[in-house]
């Protein structure tokens, strides 16, 4: 202990004090303004409730990169799926014309559109790109209608601040935070590169989230709903993906 | 703050703090230099596996925007992958870690781009970079600094006075490492995010895209495990125990003999 001086000890003292107490305001704080992720309790949390607070607090209202006509991918791709369902093969032999959109939750009218009915909404296009976590990518043009028409639709209240969204799959589904369900890109699309949305990039109805990795873009979508938070689905970590080991936000 | 004071290359300090009896004499490596350089090498050592588990999920590399099985790759790695849509030739798909690869990639990131940040601080305002990595200009003379690479090239073993200095060679890789290849490897993997890409489009169309952005993450990781693989290699040289005790202690033992 000789070289250690009592000042030093002082002024150490009082920095672990400040430091604690300021990681304590900082996380009150961070929990106030929408900061942190559902998953943030999970092994390795921290790094990406740090991730998801520097996005939120700096790149709240970027917008994903769009692109030229000309530079849509003549050779996409997608990633296979688990195979469809009975319900989803009977549903698509009648052209998907009784496919149907569930929108409920904390929304003053509770409703269910039909893919008609979604088509006849405001209609909205983006060339942008699907970037999967595993690495490859492809661009495409979009067409759908920003999920923030359906949500107003539906009369979406004031207190949410989740939209879950899940697929025929029953297993997959996922959700996101005002910013990305309010945010004008994010589409319910219905189209790709100027024809039907194939099925095997999402076809029929697939919600495109530009800003964050291809697996929050959930295919085959079937049911929204507005929530004030996400305790209730599931294991309460936001959506499928943390449960299956993967991060919930996935704008890195 | 007293630990972080920079006595490392004072040669007065270094003489008048080696009391007589004293089996260490002054500090080689100030504090915060230490303890960023634990907390990077933990960090990346994290980055590295973690990186290379993301990596199997898709081992080829494009160049431009886009990329993917269907397009032609710029190369590929004669490895096996960890998802079975990937044509590799090996007849069998390694388990996918990539869940938690991921998560603790991004968290070892902030670590490694916190700690550099503060070792940034210290290097500028404590005069870190000015005393001990930027080379004299007469070590930079093309005589001094060939002969110091002949020596370095030889693996001559580094004379005692050297153990308390950088020579010219050291100085310029640390600055490459420094200057360089860590904000290459930083600016490269933010490219691949796509909110980040969203708010500064510029920082990925300079790299010609986020395939470009994503082989050139992969370079900048190649070139950065060939420094720390020749870092090693260059410290077990001049005496590993005793070097890496003064990274750890942040002294150096007084005599040359076997620590």
């Amino acid at each position: 202990m000789s070289g250690i001086s009592r000042r030093k000890l002082i002024t150490t003292g009082v920095a672990a004090a400040a430091g604690v107490s300021g990681l304590a305001v900082a996380a009150k704080l961070a929990a106030r303004y929408g900061l942190v992720p559902p998953d943030s309790g999970v092994l390795y949390g921290a790094g990406e409730t740090l991730t998801y607070a520097a996005q939120r607090t700096l790149t709240r209202h970027s917008m994903a990169r769009e692109f030229s006509r000309s530079e849509i991918s003549k050779e996409p791709f997608a990633n296979e799926v688990a195979p469809l369902g009975v319900e989803f093969q009977r549903l698509q032999q009648g052209s998907f014309a009784d496919w149907r959109l569930v929108v409920d939750g904390m929304v003053a009218r509770p409703s269910s559109f039909s893919l008609a009915e979604i088509k006849s909404l405001p209609r909205s296009s983006q060339i942008t790109f699907v970037a999967c976590e595993e690495g490859w990518s492809y661009i495409a043009e979009w067409i759908g209608t920003p999920l923030s028409h359906i949500l107003d639709r539906a009369g979406a209240l004031p207190q949410v601040r989740y939209v879950v969204y899940r697929s025929i799959q029953p297993d997959w589904w996922e959700s996101i935070d005002m910013s990305d369900a309010l945010h004008p890109q994010t589409l319910v699309t219905y189209g790709m590169n100027g024809g039907e949305l194939p099925v095997g990039f999402g076809g029929p109805l697939r919600l495109r989230v530009p800003r964050q990795l291809g697996y929050k873009s959930v295919k085959y979508v079937t049911r929204l709903t507005a929530a004030d938070n996400l305790k209730q689905f599931g294991k309460g970590l936001g959506s499928a993906s943390p449960e299956g080991g993967y991060a919930w936000y996935a704008g890195i | 703050m007293g630990a972080i004071s920079p006595t490392a290359d004072s040669v007065a300090r270094r003489t008048s703090a080696s009391a007589p009896g004293a089996a260490v004499c002054a500090q080689r490596h100030s504090a915060l230099v230490r303890v960023t350089h634990w907390l990077i090498a933990l960090s990346f050592l994290a980055l590295l596996v973690t990186g290379v588990e993301i990596l199997l999920s898709h081992p080829r590399f494009y160049w431009g925007e886009t990329g993917n099985v269907n397009m032609r790759p710029l190369f590929k790695l004669p490895v096996p992958s960890s998802r079975d849509m990937v044509p590799t030739g090996y007849k069998y798909v390694l388990p996918d870690e990539n869940g938690w690869s991921r998560y603790l990639h991004f968290e070892a990131a902030w670590v490694a781009v916190l700690t550099a940040f503060a070792y940034l601080l210290f290097g500028v305002f404590r005069g870190h970079f000015r005393r001990n990595l930027f080379p004299a200009a007469a070590d930079l003379a093309p005589k001094r600094l060939a002969s110091t690479i002949v020596n370095h090239l030889r693996f001559r073993r580094p004379a005692e006075e050297e153990a308390w200095s950088y020579n010219v060679v050291q100085r310029l890789t640390y600055l490459l490492v420094v200057f360089v290849l860590f904000p290459l490897i930083i600016w490269t993997g933010l490219a691949l995010s796509p909110t980040v890409e969203g708010a500064f489009p510029a920082a990925v169309e300079i790299l010609g895209g986020r395939q470009s952005a994503r082989t050139l993450h992969f370079f900048a990781t190649i070139l950065l495990v060939l420094f720390v693989l020749i870092h090693i290699f260059m410290v077990s040289r001049a005496g590993f125990r005793k070097r890496v005790g003064a990274m750890i202690t942040g002294r150096v033992p007084k005599s040359e003999e076997k620590a």
